[in-house]
């Protein structure tokens, strides 16, 4: 039997122990700890890219992704402060910011995870200037619709199409402001011959960007849909 | 594009030595773009297909990069420095002036494909602000009316005396 070896660290002052290789975000996590995050799923591999689960390790200055910090044996985590609640709240504003998020004509309304970040940090207001953007919509698939001006690009869709459905369609164009989901060569994606249609990009998107046609929110979203099959995977 | 294409042969010996890696894209790409002028859907396909990648993969490296191109660039190119020296001294004005006398847009051709305009980043020839190159002659302290002259110049073959 191979021994699997344990680190030990501490997180908000709370003792635990998890296996070698855990990131940060599980270890808290399977201690009822929660970090909170908008590009992280469970079952993709993690992206580092909405900066909202940034927490301090004593002994540096710095901050650190959450989901893509292994932990270390000693480390001292802090997963919530003053500080790390003003850089949440600022980076929920940045993303409201960027693009058009108006909830209440958003397919999403309710089962939205930046919305629902938004409550419980209390963002009130998003004191950076608005770009109302203009972004294309996509409805030319006989169901799935995507809304690049809901995008935040958290890439859940690009990496469940690719690790998951294995079709790797989606992915992303160009970059900074101009970045934008796309279908095989920029192609509508009625026109994608890759794609597959498996929904499971229109069941992991945190906000209202890509939807099912005539579907409410509340039975597209499926997000541990990643989770569960990776779980059954391992099991064939 | 046909098989029997001397590109597509060039284009395939670059992919041999790259052993048809995937991991080679990036330098590919970058051949690719020597050999044919520029990368356009087919092309992109091409290589997406001949790397077992994902053409959306192929497709997101090719536009991260300013360097590479997807549309056939003009017979003449005009580029215009947007570095910080060239701005301060108005090099914005000059490209809207090109925009409008020329009938085309920054980082786009004319309907006849006889000229294009691109924009670049510092191209260090700053004391010389505001910078436009045209083929391979350099405009400094520039004027919308000096680059407009010379870019009539070229269009219309006219040999350019101070050469």
């Amino acid at each position: 039997m191979t021994e699997i070896s344990v680190v030990s660290l501490k997180i908000d002052g709370v003792q635990v122990s998890v296996p070698e290789g855990t990131t940060i975000l599980k270890a808290a996590k399977d201690n009822g700890i929660l970090i909170p995050t908008l590009c992280d799923l469970e079952g993709l591999t993690p992206y580092g890219g909405c900066r909202l689960c940034l927490v301090e390790v004593t002994g540096s200055p710095k901050l650190f992704t959450a989901c893509t910090t292994q932990v270390n044996p000693g480390m001292e985590v802090t997963t919530n402060s003053v500080r790390l609640k003003n850089y949440r709240k600022m980076a929920v504003q940045l993303l409201m910011s960027e693009r058009v998020h108006m909830c209440a004509v958003c397919v999403a309304n309710d089962h939205c995870e930046l919305q629902a970040l938004a409550n419980q940090l209390g963002v009130d207001h998003v004191s950076f200037e608005r770009h109302f953007t203009r972004e294309t919509i996509d409805s030319s698939h006989d169901f799935l619709v995507i809304d690049r001006n809901r995008c935040i690009l958290c890439t859940r869709c690009i990496r469940v199409c690719d690790k998951i459905e294995g079709v790797h369609t989606l992915d992303l164009k160009q970059r900074s402001k101009d970045t934008e989901v796309i279908m095989d060569l920029d192609e509508s994606w009625g026109d994608s011959c890759s794609c597959t249609g498996c929904r499971k990009c229109a069941k992991v998107c945190p906000v209202g960007a890509i939807y099912i046609e005539g579907e409410s929110a509340t039975q597209t979203k499926h997000r541990d849909v990643a989770e569960f099959i990776t779980e059954r995977r391992k099991r064939k | 594009m046909t098989t029997n294409d001397i590109r597509r042969t060039r284009l395939e010996k670059v992919l041999k030595n790259h052993n048809y890696q995937e991991s080679a894209l990036l330098e590919i790409l970058h051949s690719a773009q020597g050999i044919y002028g520029y990368l356009d859907r087919n092309l992109l396909m091409d290589i997406a297909g001949s790397l077992n990648l994902p053409p959306s993969h192929v497709y997101g490296v090719t536009t991260f990069y300013s360097f590479f191109k997807m549309r056939k660039p003009g017979q003449h190119i005009i580029t215009a420095c947007l570095g910080t020296a060239c701005y301060v001294k108005g090099v914005e004005q000059i490209v809207v002036a090109i925009e409008k006398e020329f009938n085309l847009k920054r980082g786009g051709s004319t309907a006849d494909g006889k000229l294009s305009l691109l924009c670049t980043r510092c191209i260090g020839a700053c004391a010389m602000a505001p910078v436009v190159v045209l083929d391979d002659q350099v405009i400094g302290k520039a004027t919308k009316e000096l680059v407009i002259e010379k870019i009539r110049n070229v269009l219309e073959g006219v040999k350019d005396e101070s050469e």
